[in-house]
């Protein structure tokens, strides 16, 4: 097998595992749609926004959860917005963290929050490794002379 | 651009407003109505609005100063949260449309397809 199709192979099956274990969503998959000639490094600028976001507002509950008196509905608030993000760009263990995050805001748990958030941060942590693997992958595959082949 | 954007009309005549204090969000839909041929602007301004919307709590207060300035377009509310009872409160605030995040190309076709324009 060439060069060209053993890459393209490698990033078909990263690709599919990282769907089959729940790194990411169908929505993931949208943002792929969108990336096109004229707009061709969309997912991966969504992509780092994305985690910017996210480690903005980790941050932002981290320093709500370390005050005497923790504002429950000022952590939730940021772990909403996390939500949102999380879910539109397919991130769907983080999504899934924040949603178990969000039941322990709202019974005022700061013990379950704290373990809430080590777990979004756990997860946003692999996925961006995860991310990361995968823009390599596609970048050897165009070094390569490829092209990047359609995961459905 | 995608296509079948043939079954949506003349898009040209919309221009929509994308309206969220998160950047990840701001890019993402910009992109879905880009796809659709629909021109847009972003509004990270009208900061009131913004956190009135991002409180959730007082959506009503927001949708009804848009009203009383007499924003007659339509309003489409994109929440994480989207129980019935929230859908309710953002339609009675005078909302059009609540849509659950994430938003999709799909759910904006949906709902240019019912708009007459």
């Amino acid at each position: 097998m060439d060069v060209i199709s053993q890459l393209q192979r490698q990033f078909i099956d990263y690709t599919s595992s990282l769907y089959r274990e729940g790194y990411v969503d169908d929505q993931f998959s949208q943002l792929q749609k969108l990336q096109d000639e004229s707009n061709p490094d969309f997912v991966v600028e969504v992509v780092s926004l994305f985690f910017d976001d996210c480690q903005k507002l980790v941050q932002n509950m981290a320093q709500a959860l370390e005050q005497q008196n923790v504002d429950f509905r000022q952590v939730d608030s940021h772990v909403h917005q996390l939500k949102g993000s999380s879910s539109s760009v397919g991130a769907s263990r983080v999504k899934n963290a924040c949603i178990a995050f969000r039941t322990f805001c709202e019974a005022q748990n700061r013990e379950g929050c704290l373990r809430c958030l080590q777990q979004v941060n756990q997860e946003y942590s692999v996925l961006k490794n995860k991310l990361q693997q995968l823009f390599r992958l596609e970048q050897q595959i165009i070094a390569a002379g490829g092209s990047i082949p359609m995961v459905e | 651009m995608s296509g079948g954007s043939s079954s949506l009309g003349n898009v040209s005549r919309i221009s929509a407003l994308i309206v969220d204090d998160d950047p990840v969000i701001r890019k993402l839909h910009s992109a879905m109505l880009k796809s659709l041929g629909i021109q847009f602007q972003l509004a990270v301004n009208g900061k009131e609005a913004v956190d009135l919307y991002r409180s959730g709590a007082n959506i009503h207060i927001a949708t009804k100063e848009l009203r009383a300035m007499g924003v007659s377009s339509i309003i489409v509310g994109v929440s994480s949260r989207c129980s019935d009872e929230e859908r309710e409160e953002f339609i009675s605030a005078g909302l059009d449309h609540c849509y659950a995040k994430p938003l999709t190309v799909a759910k904006i076709k949906s709902l240019l397809e019912g708009i007459k324009y």
